[in-house]
């Protein structure tokens, strides 16, 4: 049975994207009895407070809550809190020790605890209060993985031109400087006015980026974070293109939005809601174009894995791994045409807004 | 639900993070490597401009070698024309020169040949005259030797003056 968890353990994650807890303390027997695909997934592509690599191995994340002042403690105190058992719905949950005392966790969501040290539950929601949650969570450490990274790569391309002046790029610069050209020349270049891009290229070079290297460690194995099929990450990239748009769109921009050029007045009075929400459903089609994308490959891939484990035989390691294995290979290129898409209509709407009168 | 519900946690982690990395590269990264790309680019550029520039002096070098060639080729025949032709007047001068020396030798030749054939002709004809007068004294001498002799040359002589 503990070699049967330990293999189980053991496939899903070198060939998923990172580690899947089967069997959790306490109600082990039960997932034993029925591998729950959904909530496995589930579980997979939501934050966590912890990284759990393989095995036993596990990285407990230090919380941070902002909750009458700032506290701090390891997530410890709830993956080795007491474990409670709501005896209306039968939700079970974590009520931290320790220096958590007064939190208590349920999927992976933080609460604060009623006088009696429980939740409260309607249904499957809690009642209680929340406290701000700013954890270091498993995606926010693969964001701050990501930036170094990203920091190192491209300090040691810089370096080399400083090193060796203007000449052909060869190693590291050589792999980058095209993706650095292909955004300054065909994204922002082809997209925004001529005089005016110069401005825009380390945004979007920086988002560009951001989301590549980001989509790319999330397809590591065992490391791999969904971060950039996490919706708050989408929502911050997007919001910052729709500031940029707003706080460079020009005279033109705006008297397209409020007053475009040749619409009869009472067409305008409709015209003009319709502009106004086009400002932001731009933005929200980047948040959820790069969040349903990225998500979803992950999905396709836990779901080609889990096969194994619904059929309960090796054998379909057959069929689900060579899938699993294509599909990565899939996801790595989309990896490069979303972070593509996303630079690519950020300088579109950037581009709109700058754009001079003709 | 809870999958599309943005958490203000990663929310704020990720704009901080982002911001930051924005900030920096764009400090240490971005300008830098631009910098330099556009630099190599300029180089780049002019190095093609000079090649073009640079073909285009090499080609009015060369039309201009080729100008020289030919005006040195032309100064050349010009040249070896001119001394051809003086070769020419020299060798006719030369000619002339000469014949009127000849002729000049020619006549003063003649000259003193006329003069040695007339002294020549003048001695012989005092030669012959003395001859004559020799023979004549000798003829003379034996007609007269007798009367018969001189009778007959007197009558002869007389015939002579006669018919004269």
């Amino acid at each position: 049975m503990v070699l049967k968890n330990a293999i189980k353990s053991i496939v899903l994650s070198v060939m998923t994207l990172f580690s899947v807890t089967v069997a959790h303390a306490g109600h082990g027997a039960k997932e034993e009895a029925e591998f729950q695909v959904v909530e496995t997934i589930m579980h997979h592509i939501k934050d966590a407070h912890e990284w759990h690599v393989l095995g036993d191995i596990t990285f407990n994340l230090p919380i941070i809550l902002l909750d009458n002042g700032i506290k701090s403690f390891s997530s410890a105190e709830f993956y080795h809190g007491v474990v409670k058992t709501d005896s209306i719905t039968g939700n079970h949950y974590t009520v931290a020790t320790g220096k958590g005392l007064g939190y208590a966790m349920f999927h992976e969501k933080i609460y604060k605890t009623d006088a009696n040290g429980e939740l409260r539950f309607e249904k499957d929601h809690v009642k209680n209060a929340k406290p701000y949650d700013f954890s270091i969570t498993k995606n926010t450490t693969s964001l701050l993985m990501g930036s170094i990274i990203i920091l190192l790569i491209m300090f040691s391309t810089a370096k080399f031109y400083k090193k060796n002046g203007a000449i052909a790029p060869r190693g590291i610069a050589g792999f980058i400087e095209p993706l650095i050209i292909f955004v300054r020349d065909d994204i922002a270049k082809d997209s925004i006015d001529i005089h005016k891009y110069h401005r825009f290229v380390p945004y979007l070079l920086t988002i560009f980026f951001f989301i590549l290297i980001n989509n790319i460690t999330g397809l590591i194995p065992l490391f791999g974070a969904n971060l950039t099929g996490n919706i708050a990450v989408t929502v911050v990239l997007a919001s910052l293109t729709l500031l940029v748009t707003v706080f460079s769109g020009n005279k033109n921009y705006w008297r397209h939005i409020f007053a475009t050029p040749g619409v009869p007045v009472p067409l305008l009075i409709i015209m003009m809601p319709i502009e106004v929400i086009g400002i932001f459903t731009k933005p929200f089609a980047l948040t959820v174009r790069l969040f349903a994308n990225i998500t979803a490959g992950h999905i396709i891939i836990l779901s080609l894995i889990s096969i194994i484990f619904i059929n309960k035989s090796a054998a379909w390691g057959f069929l689900s791994v060579p899938m699993a294995l294509f599909i990565s290979v899939l996801e790595i290129l989309v990896a490069f045409l979303q972070a593509y898409l996303f630079t690519m209509l950020s300088a579109l709407f950037i581009g709109a807004a700058v754009e001079e009168a003709h | 639900m809870d999958l599309i519900t943005p958490n203000i946690g990663l929310a704020f982690w990720t704009l901080l993070v982002f911001m930051l990395l924005l900030f920096i590269l764009t400090k240490f990264a971005w300008k830098p490597i631009l910098g330099a790309v556009k630099a190599r680019e300029k180089n780049i550029s002019e190095s093609l401009e000079l090649a073009v520039k640079t073909k285009a002096e090499m080609a009015a070098l060369h039309a201009q070698n080729e100008n020289l060639l030919k005006e040195t080729l032309a100064q050349r025949d010009e040249i070896v024309r001119d001394a051809k032709e003086t070769a020419t007047k020299m060798v006719e001068d030369a000619k002339s020169v000469s014949k009127i020396e000849a002729e000049k030798i020619i006549i003063s030749a003649r000259q003193a040949i006329e003069a040695e054939k007339a002294s020549a002709i003048s001695e012989i004809r005092s030669q012959v005259a003395d001859l004559s007068v020799q023979i004549a004294e000798k003829i003379i001498r034996k007609e007269l030797s007798s009367d018969d002799k001189q009778k007959a040359l007197a009558s002869d002589l007389a015939q002579d003056i006669n018919l004269n």
